[in-house]
């Protein structure tokens, strides 16, 4: 049984009650948004792990990479002949075209495309949105530090491969006995995302 | 003090209040309606919480094109917005603000006055939606027609009720009798009053003859500029006056603590609280139906009004 003008009277309840809460609104222009980590604003390029694998490129949904290269001879002391490397020339991605997907970063095999928080790039004119390697190269700055790992989770293989290599065990098989490195990743450089 | 100097002072007080009031009630509203819905509302003009948002939107106003559309009826088109506004600073002028005379015109038969010249809007929206030569304004004005019309019956009983029980129609003299228990002995007419003057503004929840998301517009449909914010500043107004009237007929007026030195204060008080419930009522509540709102309007307030009549009538006659 409801008392007559029960739901008019929680009518003005309700916005009474909002009233004296704070408002949601975020004060973009003036306030700097709080973004989630892993936001995608802008993807960055680390031009000295780009081998021009093209993987990128092709993988890409709707075309947007664009990627010109030659290949340089580099003369490497005691090698029988000199080994070939590729230059990278031009590396631009449109972001009129692009659609945020993060293929691109997902299938980098070598990690040269990041993702940055980075929003504001908007432009006046539309080619002004093709970024070209310098460009994408500045974004660089602005990205954060990889999340922390899993305390508890298995450390990476070149990881593995590195720590065993320093203890001195030879063996590329599992040594018996467990795992022989520590089951936790060693601290990473807090403050850059340079994975070198 | 001479007579004419009197009369400009009592006339500029009003103009300033029909400047003022409207503004200061369009800011709040923008500002509670905002923090009601989790928002902030207006922030940047003036600098400090927006509070020159409504001046920033009157000069917008000043400086669009003011349009006639040629199908239109030009003389009553563009008249319109007069009719609409001029009522409103009439009613200002008999609405006392304290006591001793604090009043630009006092008037032995000010609530008849009153009742008569806010009668006078519906004229306005059928002169702005019949010369608009549009359908939207047309339904728009007649669904105002017939809102206005109806809603007339309970405001004019509902006063007439405190009129009784006052015995005078004079504005002060109302107040003056007026006692704190007349809240509970009146307050069926109060109701009446109010929801009745909410429909005769117009506002939410009874805005049918605007109604944005079905008549464009309404009967505003086809005004531009200057005299698109002559029908806002109307509304505004509205708000003010009856929510004075209401102060004045139901709130006591000016009756308070130190009423004979803080009156005018009393007065202001009650009117913005008055002002705050219009402004709530119209976050909270949905729109009415067309037959929504006749059915509340005969079938509720009518009835109500008239029981309240007989009720102040046995009153008055057995003290």
């Amino acid at each position: 049984m409801s008392v007559p003008g029960e739901g008019l009277a929680k009518g003005l309840a309700v916005t009474l009650k909002t009233m004296t809460r704070r408002a949601g609104t975020q004060q973009y222009p003036d306030v700097e948004p709080d973004l989630p980590p892993r936001s995608r604003g802008v993807i960055a390029l680390l031009e000295e792990n780009c081998t021009v694998c093209m993987l990128c490129a092709r993988e890409c949904p709707d075309w947007c990479i664009y990627i010109d290269s030659h290949k340089e001879e580099v003369v490497v002391p005691g090698a029988a002949r000199a080994r070939q490397r590729n230059v990278l020339d031009r590396f631009d991605i449109d972001f009129s075209l692009c659609m945020y997907c993060g293929i691109c970063v997902e299938v980098c095999p070598f990690d040269a495309l990041y993702w940055s928080p980075e929003f504001e790039y908007a432009e006046y004119d539309i080619r002004d949105l093709l970024h070209d390697k310098d460009h994408l190269g500045g974004w660089m700055a602005t990205v954060p530090p990889p999340p922390a790992h899993d305390p508890n989770g298995e450390p990476s293989k070149e990881e593995a491969t590195a720590a065993r290599k320093a203890a001195g065990g030879p063996a590329p098989g599992r040594a018996a006995g467990g795992p022989a490195t520590p089951r936790v990743r060693p601290q990473r450089p807090t403050g850059t995302a340079d994975p070198s | 003090m001479p007579l004419w100097v009197e009369l400009a002072i009592r006339i500029v007080g009003v103009v300033v209040a029909f400047l003022a009031l409207p503004l200061i009630v369009g800011q709040v509203e923008h500002k509670v309606m905002a923090h009601m819905q989790g928002r902030l509302g207006p922030m940047y003009a003036g600098g400090f919480h927006g509070w020159a948002q409504l001046v920033a939107d009157g000069v917008k106003f000043v400086q669009k094109e003011d349009v006639t559309p040629r199908a239109a009826d030009g003389p009553v088109f563009r008249l319109a917005p007069v009719v609409a506004l001029v009522p409103y600073l009439l009613v200002l002028l008999v609405i006392p603000l304290g006591p001793d005379d604090l009043v630009a015109q006092p008037l032995d038969i000010g609530l008849f006055f009153v009742l008569a010249v806010v009668g006078i809007g519906v004229v306005a929206v059928l002169m702005s939606a019949w010369a608009s030569a549009n359908k939207y304004s047309l339904l728009g004005g007649l669904r105002g027609a017939a809102q206005l019309l109806g809603y007339e019956l309970p405001l004019v009983l509902a006063a007439a009720s405190v009129a009784m029980a006052a015995g005078t129609l004079s504005l002060p003299g109302i107040v003056e009798a007026w006692r704190p228990w007349w809240l509970l002995w009146q307050a069926p007419a109060l109701f009446v009053f109010f929801v009745a003057g909410l429909a005769e503004i117009r506002r939410p929840p009874f805005d049918m003859p605007i109604a944005d998301s079905e008549l464009v517009f309404g009967y505003l449909t086809e005004y531009t500029g200057l005299r698109f914010a002559f029908f806002l500043l109307a509304e505004y107004v509205g708000i003010v006056v009856i929510a004075a009237l209401t102060t004045v007929l139901f709130l006591g007026g000016w009756q308070g603590p130190f009423d004979d030195q803080l009156g005018w204060l009393w007065t202001l008080v009650k009117v913005f609280a008055v002002s705050f419930v219009i402004i709530w009522v119209r976050v909270s509540y949905p729109r009415l139906r067309e037959d929504q709102l006749q059915r509340l309007c005969w079938l509720v307030l009518v009835p109500v009004a008239l029981g309240q009549l007989v009720l102040t009538a046995a009153v008055r006659v057995a003290l």
